[in-house]
């Protein structure tokens, strides 16, 4: 065998190895942007180009996207809004699960209805305040309105 | 309000997928690699494949499909970096070994690819047996005072009259019946256990703040007692059996668990300074702590070089990966021979010399690889005690590769240990692929997809009430009375 084989053999092992670190880093990269829809990134470009339906209707941009947590050790968490309701207390079944011991197990819920969102206390032991008004039963909740659930606020925002 | 707002941090909902198929491909890779290596080992000596190649391929390619389908069906979302990445680093491991062992130098006498084959194949069963017979890693937490005496005793064992062993001035071996075993790295399993049983309990009163000094919140005074337990457990290992390597790791592994278990940063800074008062009192008063320091300052000195017990070996080794340069000599054509250990303590020095700087880059981030994945299941898994097992297995592969790739390129003192993976020694095989076996355990639970939220994280699935309730609101709404309509006027309306 020649040296020029041997050599070409010896730089595309190296280069098989950075093939194998590179190609698990990719792999890695997927935790990252797996999305909320589920569908990897792939499938997603997959679907707008089937005809644009994940861009979202201009009328959305005017409707909450998101409730973001403004208070609290959870302070900078945000969550996407589904048609689905939300459970915000310290109990791990609530879909906000809350670090924070003035807030009661299932606290409050937040759940759309029609295109309007409401706030809802669930029997809890300190309240759920708007304002410095105490939330009885339910509530509409507009949008940028702060909710205070035990030394926690969140608020819906676009 | 908006310039915070655009600070604020997403977090989506994460539905991992098993994706076996992306770690077939990179088991793929790996067994590529493993076996390039090993072609070229025979290539590079004698220009031709060596006749064990064949062989070799076809153990390392059955073990990597039965792992694979072994985690398939035993736990199918588990990470898929982390099998491929063992592979990778097992395999080039034992081509090395096969290529010092092929040199006829009186320093690579040891050196047997054959044994480490052999090791690698009864470490791959061991851990698809865990990984087949321990269905919940929770289940561990029941064993965790059993854990913390077999550990112990495990440590002790080369002690004991007519077992223990002492070779090259370590009391780290045991022999029975001709076979020759590490208990130390199988202590490594069980402490890990104990610590993060131990710690997800006692965390809460360790977490309590004492007095603060100097702007750093100490704990209290009462809570000290588990730390000066493990540390002068660590520092009799080092007394009686003079093992520098086990007592750093074990020691490293107990602070590194403490801070995951309580985020206070003064006990990363407390451990820190008992260790280093440790070792200083020992460099004062032990020659053989102080031979090491003198080989680590003092390396270059001629005197130094051909005192017995002094830094030949490390000057070997640098001179070693000085000649392997960027690219490398290419597998058997370098002399990582000449280097005591070359096979096993010091197999960095040899991967530096024959695959150059830009190969061992690539060991390292693979070893990186490894233990980020290991870091990343202990933050998604949502059990305390989970978390701390992974993240302690995670941290004590990353001492360990940064204390012997530290010792051997002369960034710390020299200490002893082995290269996970990839240093010739049965014991270190078996234990770390058990290790795997139990991250890979833990890291399915963790990317399971699972009806309980992480922390701030929504939930996939609505809680059984709300499907009872059919998501919908059960009580009449009714604004308040006295308070501004909250009613957005742009909210409503338009999405028709």
């Amino acid at each position: 065998m020649g040296e020029l084989t041997f050599n070409l053999l010896r730089f595309g092992f190296l280069a098989l190895l950075w093939v194998f670190v590179l190609s698990a880093l990719a792999v890695m990269r997927r935790d990252l942007y797996t999305s909320s829809d589920g569908l990897s990134r792939r499938q997603r470009r997959k679907v707008a180009k089937a005809g644009g339906k994940a861009a979202p209707a201009p009328a959305a941009q005017r409707s909450p996207t998101k409730l973001v947590v403004t208070q609290g050790s959870l302070q900078g968490t945000s969550l996407p809004l589904t048609n689905a309701s939300i459970v915000i207390g310290r109990q791990p079944g609530c879909t906000l699960m809350l670090d924070d011991d003035y807030s009661s197990s299932r606290h409050a819920r937040i759940f759309p209805q029609g295109d309007q969102w409401f706030v809802e206390d669930l029997g809890s032991t300190n309240g759920t305040f708007i304002g410095d008004q105490q939330v009885h039963g339910t509530v509409p909740l507009a949008l940028g309105v702060g909710v205070q659930i035990g030394r926690t606020r969140v608020e819906l925002q676009r | 309000m908006s310039a915070v707002a655009l600070e604020y941090q997403t977090w989506e909902v994460r539905t991992h997928r098993p994706w076996r198929l992306a770690e077939l491909w990179l088991l793929l890779l790996s067994v590529g690699a493993g076996l390039g290596a090993i072609a070229l080992v025979g290539l590079g000596l004698d220009g031709e494949l060596s006749d064990r190649f064949w062989t070799e391929a076809v153990w390392l390619a059955a073990l990597a499909l039965v792992a694979h389908v072994v985690v398939r069906f035993a736990a199918p979302y588990a990470d898929q970096a982390i099998l491929p990445t063992v592979f990778f680093l097992n395999g080039i491991g034992v081509a090395m070994i096969m290529r010092i062992e092929a040199s006829p130098a009186r320093a690579a006498a040891n050196a047997d690819a054959v044994r480490q084959m052999q090791w690698s194949i009864l470490g791959v069963v061991m851990a698809c047996l865990v990984l087949w017979l321990l269905r919940d890693h929770r289940l561990l937490r029941k064993f965790t005072y059993t854990s913390m005496f077999i550990g112990l005793g495990l440590i002790a064992l080369p002690l004991a009259p007519g077992i223990g062993r002492t070779i090259n001035g370590a009391t780290r071996w045991i022999v029975i019946g001709g076979l020759s075993m590490q208990p130390a790295e199988f202590a490594k399993i069980f402490l890990a256990i104990f610590f993060a049983g131990y710690l997800v309990t006692a965390r809460d009163s360790l977490a309590l703040a004492g007095p603060k000094v100097l702007g750093i919140q100490l704990p209290r005074m009462r809570d000290l007692g588990p730390i000066l337990v493990v540390w002068a457990a660590s520092i009799a290992v080092l007394v009686f059996q003079t093992d520098l390597g086990v007592s750093l790791l074990f020691f490293g592994m107990f602070v590194a668990m403490l801070y995951m278990a309580t985020d206070r940063i003064s006990w990363m800074i407390i451990g820190g300074l008992m260790f280093v008062g440790g070792a200083a009192a020992l460099w004062v008063s032990f020659p053989h702590v102080a031979q090491r320091m003198d080989g680590w300052l003092n390396a270059m000195d001629p005197a130094v070089i051909e005192a017995p017990g002094g830094s030949w070996q490390i000057v070997q080794g640098l001179f070693g990966m000085a000649e392997g340069g960027m690219l490398g000599s290419g597998l058997g054509r370098g002399n990582p021979y000449i280097v005591p250990f070359s096979f096993s303590d010091f197999i960095f020095a040899s991967l530096g010399e024959e695959l150059g700087l830009i190969g061992v880059m690539a060991i390292l981030v693979a070893f990186l690889v490894l233990c980020e994945r290991g870091l990343r299941t202990a933050l998604l898994v949502r059990d305390g005690f989970g978390k701390l097992l992974a993240g302690g297995f995670a941290f004590v592969l990353a001492l360990q590769v940064f204390v012997v790739v530290g010792g051997i390129t002369r960034v710390i003192p020299m200490t002893g240990l082995a290269l996970p993976f990839m240093a010739q020694g049965g014991s270190a095989v078996l234990a770390n692929w058990i290790i795997v076996a139990v991250l890979l355990r833990i890291s399915d639970d963790a990317r399971r997809p699972s009806l309980a939220p992480e922390r701030g994280q929504v939930a996939i699935a609505p809680t059984p009430e709300e499907v009872v309730a059919g998501q919908m609101p059960t009580q009449a709404v009714a604004p308040l009375e006295g308070v501004e309509p909250v009613f957005d006027a742009q909210a409503g309306g338009d999405e028709k």
